[in-house]
């Protein structure tokens, strides 16, 4: 299994303001070894984000986005307490999906 | 023996339901496209791309925001903020034109996210980075030339 993805919701009035960093190679399948062979292709294919189990964001990419992937969206209606989680799922059918309890804005 | 034999059975059996309610999450009626694009993805141009998206019919608008370094010392990583001001907005897609493959990806807000962005990129040469955004069933579209000085793609 892939490493915990690292996520940050910030409340801004109903708006959660959500940043997700997720542990990836995103190889291009361009790139070679230090042995002169190619890599093969690997790399996130979907994200979904859910709060509180409806799915609010999701995105199809492609190798393009960089190594160890940032994302940033902001989350209409929610508050403190809700669930958001964060899936990914690549290439290889590796997946992965983390979760966080929105907190207070302090 | 016994003991050991059990715990990995265990640990088969939650991993293979915590896959089946992922597959189910990804594959319900939540999920707002049908599949992963593999013709435009693999387009080696960005109009390909956007054809087989079925968004080459895009018009120029003045309202979408791309936040991008004019100059980016590293491809590799070259931060990107979207934000669409187009009422309606339900996707923010994304073209590099002169990378191999040029479509790097849609970002769905139409099921209750803001119309904006932030996604980090890969940049092979200095390039336009176009951006699509579908709202109301037109596409609206604009680009930002993004100059790289040391490329992202390749060793």
């Amino acid at each position: 299994m892939a490493e915990p993805m690292k996520i940050r919701a910030t409340l801004q009035g109903d708006v959660a303001d959500v940043r997700v960093l997720m542990a990836h190679p995103m190889e291009t399948g361009q790139r070679k070894d230090a042995a002169g062979k190619l890599v093969p292709l690997h790399f996130i294919q979907t994200i979904t984000a859910q709060l509180n189990g409806k799915t609010v964001f999701a995105a199809d990419m492609s190798q393009a986005v960089s190594r160890n992937p940032v994302f940033a969206f902001k989350v209409k209606g929610a508050k403190a307490g809700d669930k958001l989680s964060i899936t990914w799922q690549d290439n290889t059918g590796d997946k992965r999906t983390d979760e966080l309890v929105i907190r207070a804005a302090p | 023996m016994h003991r050991t034999r059990r715990t990995v059975l265990k640990g088969v059996w939650a991993m293979g339901a915590l896959a089946t309610a992922v597959a189910a999450g990804l594959l319900g009626p939540g999920r707002a496209f049908a599949a992963w694009n593999k013709g435009a993805f693999e387009a080696k141009s960005a109009l390909d791309a956007m054809r087989a998206l079925g968004m080459s019919n895009a018009e120029d608008s003045k309202n979408i925001e791309i936040r991008a370094p004019d100059i980016a010392e590293n491809g590799a990583v070259v931060p990107i903020d979207i934000t669409s001001n187009i009422p309606g907005t339900t996707s923010i897609s994304v073209f590099i034109e002169k990378n191999p493959f040029p479509y790097t990806g849609t970002f769905d807000v139409s099921q209750g996210a803001m119309p904006f962005v932030h996604v980090r990129v890969k940049i092979g040469e200095s390039s336009p980075v176009r951006v699509v955004v579908a709202a109301g069933g037109k596409h609206y579209t604009t680009a930002k030339e993004v100059k790289v000085t040391i490329g992202g793609c390749g060793g």
